[in-house]
C-alpha cells in the first residue's frame, strides 16, 4: 500500500512539473506576441502599407522596406529551393551509404547550424567588398545560403520516407532512374519538401544579420537590386535603437508584421503536413 | 500420367488434375532458363548453383521457408537487385536464348518485358488512371483515345474496371489493399510484358482478394510465362504448373506442381510440404 501510495505521489509531483515547466516555456511566448500587438498594434495603418521610412520627426510608413523583404525573399527562395531540392535529392537518391554523401551531409549540416552572422560576413567578404558596394543582390544570396541547408535536410528526410517498395514498383516497369524520382519520389514527398521550403522562407523572413552586412539598408523606395535595399529586420533594428518616439511605433508594426507573417508560414505548413498525412 | 490415388502415398489433398495440360504435343515451350545462377549480397552467397526452366504459358512456383532464396531469384529475373550496390548475380539466365545477365544489357528495356508485382501494393501517388498510363507512356506514344483503350483494357484485364471505372481520376491509394494489388497487376500488363513475375502477390491480402488473385493469375497465365514466389503452399498447388522448392539458396527439387505435391522426391521436400517444417 505504501508503495502505491508513493507511486502515486511521485506521480502527481512529475506531473505537475511538466505542466509547470511547460507553462513557464510558453508564458515566454504568450508574452512576447502580447507585447507586440500591445505596441505594435496601433502602428498597423493604410500609411505602413503606403508610406515610405521616414526621416525622424515626420510620419511614414514601411512600403519600401516591405517590398525590400518581399523581394529579397523571393530571389533567395528561386535561388535557394531549386539548389536544395536537386541536394537533397542527391543525397536520397543518389549517394545513398557513400562516403561523399555522408561527407555532404555532414558539412550541410553544419551550413544548416551555421550563424547567420557568419553567412552575412562571408557574402560581405566574397560580393559586397569585390562589387564596392552594399546591394539587394547581395542580401538575396545571403538569404539563399540560408535557405539551401533547410531545404536540402528536409528533401533528404522526407524523399528517405519514402518506401523503396515504390521505387522498385517504378523500375520494375523500365523507368529510367530520373522517371522514378520526378514522377513518383517527387510525388510521394511533395507535401514535406514543400512544408521545409515554408519553414526555410519562414527562417529568412525574420534574419537580420546576415542583411546587415549586404542589403544593408535604404531610407527611400528602391527597385535597383544593386544598390542598397530596404528590408523589415533592418529597419527595425535601426528604429528600434533610435530615440525617436515615431521610428521606435514603426519599428513595433515592422516587428509585428514579419511576426505574424512567420506565424502564418508555420501554420501553413503544419496545415500541408497534415493534410499530407490524412491523405495516406 | 496416371492419377495420384492410383499410385503411391497421397500427401496432399490435390491439384485437380488435368489431363489434357500434360499432353506431349501441349508441351509447353522454355521461355527462360536459369543457368548455374548464383546471387551475393556483399560476400554472403545467398543462391547457390540454381539452373530451371521457367515455362512459356504456364505458372511456375518458387516456395521454401524464410530466407531459403525464393524472392531473391525472382528479382534476378528482372535484375531489380541492382537498384542496390552490394548485390550481384552469376550464371545465365536466358529469356528467348538471350542471357539477360550480360553487363551493359539495358535494364529499363529488359524490366519493360518482365513485368513484376510486390508483395505490398505500391499504388503510385497518382490517379488510377494514371498508375496504369505511368508504364504505357515510358514506351509509347499513343493518342488520348488509344491510351484511354489501353488503360481499359489492362484494367479489365486484371478484373478491376467495373470497380474503379467512375473514379479514374481518383487517387489510386483510395482504393482497398485487394484493389490496389490488381491495380499494380494491372500495371504491369498494360505494357504488356512477356514475363510476370509474382512476389508473394497475396500475402498481404484477406481470402477474398487472395482468391481474385489467384484467378487472375489463372486467366494471365493463358498469354504469360509467369513465375511466383509465395509461402502459401496451398496457393501453389492450386495455382501453379511447375513448382521449385528452394531452401537455404539451394534448389531442393523442380517438377510438375502436381508431381511435387504427390510424389516428392527428396525427403526435404516432403517434410516441407507436409509441414514438418519451414
Amino acid at each position: 500500500m505504501s508503495i502505491y501510495t508513493r507511486r502515486r505521489i511521485a506521480n502527481g509531483l512529475v506531473t505537475s512539473l511538466s505542466i509547470g515547466a511547460t507553462a513557464f516555456g510558453l508564458l515566454w511566448l504568450v508574452l512576447v506576441l502580447w507585447t507586440l500587438l500591445e505596441n505594435g498594434i496601433a502602428a498597423i495603418t493604410p500609411a505602413l502599407f503606403s508610406q515610405m521610412t521616414p526621416p525622424p520627426g515626420s510620419a511614414g510608413g514601411l512600403l519600401n522596406a516591405i517590398f525590400g523583404s518581399v523581394v529579397m525573399t523571393l530571389i533567395a527562395t528561386l535561388v535557394g529551393t531549386p539548389t536544395g531540392i536537386l541536394a537533397g535529392t542527391f543525397l536520397a537518391e543518389y549517394s545513398r551509404g557513400s562516403r561523399f554523401g555522408e561527407a555532404v551531409r555532414f558539412i550541410n549540416d553544419i551550413l544548416l547550424s551555421a550563424p547567420s552572422i557568419i553567412v552575412g560576413l562571408f557574402v560581405y567578404e566574397v560580393m559586397v567588398v569585390r562589387m564596392g558596394h552594399f546591394s539587394a543582390w547581395a542580401g538575396s544570396m545571403a538569404l539563399a545560403i540560408i535557405v539551401i541547408p533547410v531545404v536540402v535536410r528536409t528533401t533528404e528526410d522526407m524523399l528517405t520516407l519514402v518506401p523503396n517498395a515504390l521505387r522498385e514498383a517504378a523500375a520494375a516497369l523500365g523507368s529510367p532512374k530520373w522517371k522514378v524520382i520526378v514522377m513518383v519520389s517527387y510525388r510521394a514527398a511533395i507535401q514535406g519538401m514543400v512544408t521545409g521550403v515554408m519553414l526555410a522562407v519562414a527562417r529568412i523572413a525574420g534574419e537580420t544579420a546576415p542583411l546587415l552586412f549586404t542589403a544593408l539598408n535604404n531610407q527611400f523606395w528602391s527597385t535597383n537590386l544593386n544598390a542598397p535595399m530596404a528590408n523589415l529586420p533592418v529597419v527595425i533594428f535601426q528604429f528600434a535603437m533610435s530615440p525617436y518616439a515615431d521610428w521606435q511605433v514603426l519599428a513595433w508594426g515592422g516587428a509585428l508584421l514579419i511576426t505574424l507573417t512567420v506565424l502564418c508560414l508555420n501554420i501553413g505548413a503544419r496545415a500541408l503536413a497534415s493534410w499530407g498525412t490524412f491523405k495516406q | 500420367m496416371s492419377p495420384p490415388q492410383a499410385t503411391g502415398r497421397l500427401v496432399m489433398p490435390l491439384v485437380p488434375s488435368d489431363p489434357d495440360v500434360r499432353e506431349p504435343e501441349m508441351m509447353p515451350s522454355q521461355k527462360a532458363v536459369i543457368r548455374n545462377v548464383d546471387f551475393y549480397y556483399g560476400n554472403f552467397r545467398a543462391l547457390k548453383n540454381i539452373s530451371l526452366p521457367l515455362h512459356d504459358k504456364r505458372v511456375t512456383a518458387f516456395i521454401g521457408p524464410s530466407g531459403c532464396g525464393k524472392s531473391t531469384l525472382l528479382r534476378i529475373l528482372n535484375r531489380i537487385y541492382e537498384l542496390y550496390p552490394g548485390q550481384r548475380a552469376t550464371g545465365e539466365v536466358l529469356v528467348d536464348g538471350e542471357n539477360i545477365l550480360t553487363p551493359g544489357l539495358d535494364l529499363n528495356l529488359l524490366r519493360a518485358k518482365i513485368g513484376m508485382v510486390f508483395q505490398k501494393p505500391t499504388p503510385f501517388p497518382m490517379s488510377i488512371y494514371d498508375n496504369i498510363a505511368f508504364g504505357i507512356r515510358l514506351y509509347e506514344r499513343l493518342t488520348r483515345s488509344e491510351l484511354d483503350d489501353r488503360v481499359e483494357a489492362a484494367l479489365r484485364r486484371a478484373a478491376l474496371w467495373d470497380e474503379v471505372k467512375d473514379k479514374l481520376r481518383q487517387s489510386g491509394l483510395g482504393l482497398s489493399g485487394g484493389q490496389q494489388q490488381r491495380l499494380c497487376i494491372a500495371r504491369a500488363v498494360a505494357v504488356e510484358p512477356e514475363i510476370l513475375l509474382l512476389d508473394e502477390p497475396a500475402s498481404a491480402l484477406d481470402p477474398l482478394s487472395t482468391q481474385r488473385i489467384e484467378e487472375l493469375i489463372a486467366e494471365l497465365k493463358d498469354d504469360y510465362c509467369i513465375a511466383i514466389v509465395t509461402h502459401n503452399m496451398q496457393q501453389a498447388a492450386r495455382s501453379s504448373d511447375y513448382t521449385a522448392f528452394m531452401y537455404l539458396g539451394d534448389l531442393i527439387e523442380f517438377d510438375e506442381t502436381e508431381r511435387i505435391f504427390t510424389h516428392p522426391k527428396q525427403k526435404q521436400t516432403e517434410d516441407y510440404i507436409t509441414g514438418r517444417f519451414g
